[in-house]
């Protein structure tokens, strides 16, 4: 049995964010599109699941006991095929392949071709529900991973995310952490204009489920949040609210309603990639400026 | 139409009234349960999970009108009730079979075909999950509860679907050889199961294999090519009409996706016509998937007989198959008009 969590220095993490963001520009750059603020929002997120608290196995990618990760919001692949490459799951050189003819790595993932995929996802609003059946499986199978299902808070207008809700509630799965990139935009606007997705704590907490909301930039912060998840497969189901800022990381697409999908070439490409390079700055809302 | 056509025997009335008395009972209303397709469901999945700890079955609801609750009194931890959330459930599923356990989950046709359609298509086909979707009360035999809960379009809207075995039960001991074979099948399947009162056809259990089609009579005027409720029907029928002095095969196609393209060549060099008989939307079920093995073959007389590409009429199951000419005597006149014509 590997150790359960790693403990990777922050600084280290820190540099796994940056790293997502950076090979997210570039594998869209192959791709001539690519979904960048939804992937830059979930950098923090995906950095500490995968290389801090996951139990995974990269040379044994259906180790039955590793801990599930389900990508709800499929469009942020492009962030999550580094990091799997980069843990030893496939050969990162595979990557210059992304989205060309023939290729394992589409913009949606396909855990036919991709190791370390642990379910195929694009269609939105089905994440939470694969989760379930993972983690009821895990206890009909006595077995101890845990599922983590990362949500967009734009797919939460999916009704069938609310059937998946109230089963995991209803059935006391612990075993299954939703994480919620509460990054606060859908394609077309504000998800509070669009449909309204809060109190998004009430909500969940009304199903039975044992709820957090954090910071998602805030590496401490979600490091903590992970912490304090309850061992054991029956409970309640728990998720972790994370609030973040759609496309950061890149000043003109932090909140913009233009970057969901884009393509960044010549010198937008190099002074994207220089800013990325540079780190996290604070975060400084236009309309507040 | 006569007034046992009405008869209330015909209908689903659920399968729940008094369901301890239902369960000891060797018989409902004259019929051995071991002969009633609703009966072998849940009992059949138990025994097969006695030996194969992988299994799971999951139902929305319905335990006990598809009878999953003789799953669930034999294995307890193994049986999932989603309530009425069949997304859920089937999505769930393939959650479930992607660690590796083979999820049965059931409900009605009309409810996991047609509201299921996408979570089918995306969770279970797609990604290959072992999921098997068995929906009951397929076709219109809900009768007159309508046509919200029949299910008159499952099988073109789930045969366009790669990697999705798409399967029809016949009676009893056909469900028991379709869910035995399904168990190591290496694709989802979707199971079309009718009202659980289906008549004999096999008289023991078949050895079946998905994708060969059963001739289960054989003649030299004409094939009926058919499937689920109509194969008793059509059998029925070719006895009349060998009387007759037309001789009639018959064909269980039970596998609609992939379908048996060798059994159709025979039947068109053998008998030169064509006749398919389907529980279903005249559009996109059973024989437009002949007619699209037939175009690449030398011509051939054909006619399809179905539903009429409309709504329904209410009324009981008995009855609307006398209406739409879905009994033995509905079928013997569909194939000497197509004889003779």
């Amino acid at each position: 049995m590997k150790p359960e969590r790693n403990n990777v220095s922050l600084s280290v993490l820190e540099e796994k964010a940056k790293f997502i963001r950076t090979e997210t520009v570039r594998l869209s750059r192959i791709a001539g599109a690519g979904h960048y603020s939804s992937t830059f929002s979930c950098a923090e997120l995906l950095a500490i699941l995968y290389y801090d608290q996951m139990r995974l196995e990269p040379g044994q990618p259906q180790w039955p006991e590793r801990d599930r990760f389900v990508m709800s919001k499929g469009h942020a692949a492009i962030g999550l095929y580094p990091v799997l490459a980069d843990l030893g799951f496939f050969d990162p050189s595979e990557l210059d392949t992304y989205t060309r003819l023939g290729s394992s790595y589409g913009d949606h993932p396909d855990m036919k071709k991709v190791k370390g995929i642990d379910f195929s996802s694009g269609s939105l609003g089905h994440g939470l529900s694969i989760g379930v059946g993972m983690a009821l499986a895990a206890r009909m199978t006595q077995r101890d991973y845990r599922t983590y299902v990362m949500l967009g808070d734009g797919e939460l207008s999916e009704g069938q995310i609310w059937e998946a809700a109230n089963s995991a509630g209803h059935f006391g799965l612990q075993n299954l952490v939703a994480v919620v990139d509460r990054n606060g935009l859908s394609i077309d606007g504000h998800t509070e204009d669009i449909m309204t997705v809060e109190p998004m704590e009430d909500r969940f907490a009304a199903f039975g489920w044992e709820v957090q909301r954090i910071d998602g930039h805030d590496l401490n912060a979600v490091r903590e949040a992970f912490a304090r998840l309850p061992s054991g497969r029956n409970g309640r189901p728990q998720v972790i609210i994370a609030d973040t800022v759609k496309g950061r990381g890149v000043a003109h697409m932090e909140m913009s309603l233009d970057w969901h999908v884009g393509n960044l070439v010549g010198e937008d490409y190099d002074a994207v990639m220089a800013e990325l390079e540079a780190g996290l700055r604070p975060y400084e809302p236009e309309s507040m400026a | 139409m006569t007034k046992d056509m009405q008869d209330e025997s015909e209908i689903f009335r659920g399968t729940t009234t008094g369901s301890t008395r239902l369960r000891d009972a060797r018989s409902v209303r004259g019929t051995p349960k071991a002969g009633m397709p609703a009966f072998v469901l849940g009992e059949e999945l138990a025994d097969l999970a006695d030996s194969d700890p992988r299994i799971v079955v999951a139902t929305a609801d319905l335990a006990s009108a598809n009878r999953t609750n003789d799953f669930r009194d034999r294995h307890p931890e193994r049986f999932v009730n989603f309530s009425i959330a069949e997304k859920n459930m089937i999505t769930a599923a393939a959650g479930m079979a992607s660690t590796g356990l083979v999820p049965y989950v059931a409900t009605f046709a009309s409810f996991a075909a047609i509201l299921g359609a996408e979570a089918i298509r995306t969770d279970c086909a797609y990604p290959r999950m072992k999921v098997r979707v068995l929906g009951s009360h397929s076709g219109m035999s809900m009768g007159f509860y309508g046509s919200s809960h029949h299910a008159l379009e499952d099988l073109g809207m789930l045969r366009c679907m790669a990697d999705l075995t798409v399967v029809c039960a016949t009676d009893a001991n056909h469900l028991r050889a379709i869910l035995r074979a399904s168990v190591d099948h290496p694709k989802a399947m979707y199971i079309r199961l009718g009202r659980g009162r289906d008549p004999e056809v096999y008289p023991s259990v078949p050895q079946i294999t998905f994708g060969k089609a059963a001739r289960l009579r054989e003649g030299t005027d004409l094939t009926i090519i058919t499937c689920g409720s109509q194969v008793r029907a059509s059998l029925d029928a070719a006895e009349v009409l060998a009387g007759e002095g037309i001789s009639v095969r018959v064909v269980d196609m039970f596998t609609i996706s992939k379908m048996d393209r060798d059994e159709i060549k025979a039947a068109a060099a053998e008998t030169g016509a064509i006749l398919t008989i389907e529980e279903h939307n005249i559009t996109g079920g059973l024989g437009s998937a002949v007619t699209e093995v037939l175009i690449d073959l030398p011509r051939c007389r054909f006619r399809k007989h179905g539903v009429p590409d409309k709504y329904v009429e209410v009324g009981p199951p008995a009855a609307l198959y006398a209406h739409y000419r879905l009994n033995a005597e509905g079928v013997a006149e569909i194939a000497r008009e197509f004889h003779s014509s």
